[in-house]
């Protein structure tokens, strides 16, 4: 009884002092569910989410952007703008100071020349760096001074916030990389894997495509952060089985991107053992379509590359035919919910950027039948349209997860109820987003016709998300299946709109522009289909607290302010 | 074994009158005192004719999306809950697309039934082949049973995954989605099962190659194919169909486990392993399902084995007549 009440005193005491002052380590361990699992640290070199904000737990960017949007400084002292100086009144450059003392978790110094070196890192030639369009317009980044880094662009750049802001251009270490260059990037195994950081946890152990173990930095510039010791950041399993992990058993204290048809998250959240969390960010579920042509038939290679261009989807009616045949409210109510609302844009906000553009809300078959028709493609004896012997089938594919295969049975009916033969097919997301170049069912390879998932992009501006459609950055063999353009979109048209917006200085002649190429590339050319604008669903254990989340940048922006509520 | 030739002979032997009295007859008199197989024999049939019949008599297209009449309960729900959402157009229910839960279990019971069939029949070929082969041939004994410890060697699911990527294009552009999907799963399932089978027709064969009745024919100059033909298949019939039996249960159960996995066939094309895949999500609110799916693997496969059980006995003339 002595010793019971002894240790309880003991404990007590202990309890008092962890709610007196936050101390590094103090809440144990965190465990953290992607249910697509992690295979690479550097954002560099992949495209996946999962990836992304792994690493954002080790290495970070100069600034951030918080869940309202709004940047804040990480790496850098300040946010540079044309009032205070960081930014030159002709738009060009930007320059950033480092926080002085900052050092990396080998206990080195985080110097400008290691800002430098990622960009080289990013653009160098042969590397096929995911992030490229980050960097675009960018002509050199030099270091001023030990803590000074200047970003010169080739033309006036009022949103210069592009290069080493926001999760997906973190600041890598010069010394760790240096090897790494252009086409050896994918070699380093080791740096890619356990890259050395200036964020809140390093990596203790990497097990590719299932769990990360993380311990906290004894380097992190607040000593008293991160509460968390460790880090279990376990990947694998689907949105159901992580929702359930977090909600039902309380194994896990976070899972991201819970995808989940709305009546079955709400069976989930009601067993009360974590909270459902939601967030409007700029995620589009969408359907992009193919320029070219993806015919097994042609040879490995050639297959889904510019040199054949798509035997039906060339043609701008077909398209359309094909987005207003879509009843986007059935598919809201059915797979999404509270956490979705039916969208025609690609840039579905911040209200500067977001187009009026609401013609394809209302669904119209008789208008969709009339453009097919117009098209030359006839309806043949099963009630397919047929056109010089070729029918009109096209092949469908998504990931496999519950709702898009509701979505996917729904868009189905839409369109085989205006004579378009649709062929399903499901892959499992692991595979369909994890950028393997020698993998054929990557989103990037797109060997079908048609195929459905959901971007965003950070922060609050589209300039990067919206460049990506240019013809240099279109995957091909060549550039191992890398890059952003991945409807093989390359028309000068576009092209010109990308100079115009990356030279215009008025945040309202953006706004204009940035409509302008949001409606060339849904309501005008139907080349991007969207359907759902999407919230970032996640969710939490009633324990953890500090969760904020943010639909601006990684979700895992401010783990180190996470803690245990006891 | 020998015993096996014995009704025929007896047969032959008996006078004109009794001649309709051939050795299945015996067989099938063996087999209906095994209660439990009959009765899986007429579940089988049953559930057969449900699904080969079953599109005419309930003509609900099981891809139909009706999003007004989604998440019905079955009919019977409303017994025990008056407010239930029953309709008497959907006695087993909608989900949550509103297809109807019937006409799917039609429609998945046809690919499911249809793939256990051709998988057994074709691994049934392989096996036979193989074990015939090894057993009679001393030469190609050694090759072949190592190729069969190579295969069993083999894990069906990540072979499934490399094939599925290697061949699904050409199969696709030859045979059109589903025919191609289904060749391949057939083939996949009977490449990693014949197997046993093949082990087990090569211990019968080596034993049955010995025996005097094959030596008599072997002295007469009856060739080797005239041989396996007349004297040695007739002998290992019972168990090849023994196992037979068995292997339709395991292909079927395969094929559910795949498309469980999300493998296999497109996403609209229901079988019942992918009615089960579906239901997960909804489990506890909507368990009718899971269970009537469920339900359907479970009791096919159970009556198959009962099947091969009663057959196991009925083929064995030494059991026969106690």
């Amino acid at each position: 009884m002595k010793l019971r009440t002894t240790l309880m005193g003991a404990a007590g005491v202990l309890a008092m002092a962890t709610a007196a002052m936050a101390e590094r380590g103090s809440d144990g361990n965190v465990n953290i569910l992607y249910w697509q699992a992690v295979s690479i640290m550097n954002p560099y070199l992949s495209g996946g989410t999962k990836d992304i904000e792994a690493a954002s737990l080790v290495i970070e960017p100069l600034a951030r952007f918080d869940a309202g949007g709004v940047l804040v400084p990480f790496l850098a002292e300040d946010i540079p703008t044309v009032q205070n100086g960081g930014v030159s009144e002709d738009l060009t450059t930007i320059t950033w100071k480092l926080k002085p003392g900052l050092v990396w978790s080998d206990g080195t110094a985080v110097t400008s020349a290691d800002v430098v070196f990622t960009w080289q890192y990013c653009t160098a030639e042969g590397g096929g760096c995911a992030q490229g369009a980050k960097f675009t317009g960018v002509t050199n980044v030099e270091a001023v001074d030990e803590l000074t880094v200047r970003v010169t662009f080739d033309g006036p750049t009022p949103y210069p916030y592009g290069p080493f802001v926001g999760g997906q251009s973190p600041v890598i270490q010069a010394a760790q990389f240096a090897d790494c260059l252009g086409p050896r990037a994918p070699e380093c195994t080791q740096a890619n894997t356990y890259p050395i950081g200036t964020g809140p946890f390093t990596v203790t152990n990497f097990v590719p495509d299932d769990v990360v173990t993380l311990a906290a930095n004894p380097n992190y510039r607040d000593p008293a952060k991160p509460a968390f010791a460790t880090v279990t950041f376990k990947g694998g399993g689907d949105a159901l089985a992580a929702g359930r992990a977090v909600l039902e058993t309380g194994e896990f204290d976070y899972a991201w991107n819970l995808q989940l048809a709305p009546d079955v998250i709400e069976g989930m959240a009601a067993a009360g053992k974590g909270t459902v969390v939601a967030a409007f960010g700029t995620n589009v579920e969408r359907i992009e379509m193919n320029l070219t042509n993806p015919s097994p038939d042609l040879p490995e290679g050639e297959r889904a590359t510019v040199k054949h261009p798509h035997p039906i989807l060339t043609d701008a009616r077909v398209r359309e035919a094909l987005s207003i045949a879509i009843n986007r409210d059935i598919i809201d109510e059915v797979g999404y919910g509270p956490a979705g609302q039916p969208t025609c844009n690609l840039v579905p906000a911040p209200a500067l950027y977001a187009s009026d553009n609401t013609a394809c809300l209302t669904q119209d078959l008789d208008r969709a039948n009339a453009l097919l028709d117009e098209a030359g493609w006839v309806r043949g004896a099963d009630g397919i349209r047929e056109k010089d012997g070729m029918r009109l089938s096209l092949l469908y594919q998504t990931s496999t997860n519950a709702v898009r295969q509701d979505v996917q049975a729904l868009v189905k009916a839409d369109w085989e109820a205006i004579g378009v033969e649709t062929e399903l097919r499901n892959v499992s997301a692991g595979v369909f987003f994890g950028g393997d170049p020698a993998s054929p069912d990557t989103f990037q390879r797109f060997y079908a016709d048609v195929q459905m998932y959901t971007n965003n992009f950070e922060g609050n501006d589209p300039q990067a998300y919206l460049a990506a459609y240019a013809c240099d950055k279109i995957p091909s063999p060549e550039s191992g299946w890398q890059g952003e353009n991945i409807n093989r979109i390359c028309d000068p048209v576009y092209e010109a709109m990308i100079a115009e917006l990356a030279a215009a200085r008025e945040p309202e002649v953006r706004g204009e522009i940035a409509k302008r190429m949001n409606d060339w590339l849904t309501k005008d050319n139907n080349i991007i289909v969207p359907l759902i604008y999407r919230g970032r669903v996640s969710a939490h254990a009633n324990t953890l607290g500090g969760v904020q989340l943010n639909s601006f940048d990684s979700e895992l922006w401010n783990i180190a302010d996470w803690y245990r509520i006891d | 074994m020998t015993d096996a030739t014995a009704p025929r002979a007896v047969a032959a032997a008996a006078p004109p009158a009794t001649r309709a009295r051939g050795p299945w007859r015996d067989v099938w008199d063996q087999f209906r005192t095994h209660k439990g197989a009959l009765i899986a024999g007429l579940f089988l049939v049953a559930i057969t004719l449900f699904a080969a019949l079953g599109p005419w008599l309930w003509q609900i297209d099981p891809n139909a999306l009706n999003v007004r009449n989604k998440d019905v309960r079955p009919i019977y729900t409303a017994l025990w809950d008056a407010g239930a959402k029953v309709s008497w157009s959907h006695p087993l229910g909608t989900d949550q697309l509103g297809r109807d839960l019937l006409a799917n279990l039609i429609q998945g019971g046809r690919i499911s039934l249809a793939v256990g069939w051709a998988a057994m029949a074709l691994s049934v070929v392989l096996g036979t082949l193989i074990g015939v082969l090894a057993g009679y041939f001393k030469r190609l004994d050694g090759p072949l049973m190592r190729f069969t410890d190579l295969m069993l060697a083999l894990p069906l699911l990540p072979l499934l995954l490399v094939m599925m990527l290697l061949f699904r294009d050409s199969l696709r552009a030859a045979f059109g989605p589903e025919t191609g999907i289904f060749i391949l799963i057939v083939v996949v399932i009977a490449v990693t099962s014949w197997m046993h089978m093949a082990r087990i027709v090569r211990g019968d064969v080596l034993a049955l190659k010995e025996r005097e009745f094959v030596l008599a024919a072997r002295s007469i100059g009856t060739p080797p194919r005239r041989i396996i033909t007349r004297h040695i298949l007739p002998n290992v019939l019972s168990p090849i169909m023994v196992s037979a039996t068995l292997g339709l249960a395991s292909a079927i159960i395969t094929e559910s486990a795949l498309s469980f996995l999300g493998l296999g066939f497109p996403s609209d094309f229901p079988t019942w392993g992918k009615l089960l895949f579906d239901a997960v999500d909804r489990m506890a609110d909507f368990p009718e399902r899971v269970i009537w799916p469920g339900l359907c693997i479970s009791l096919t496969v159970l009556a198959v084995n009962y099947i091969g059980d009663g057959l196991r006995d009925a083929l064995d003339p030494r059991i026969r007549g106690r």
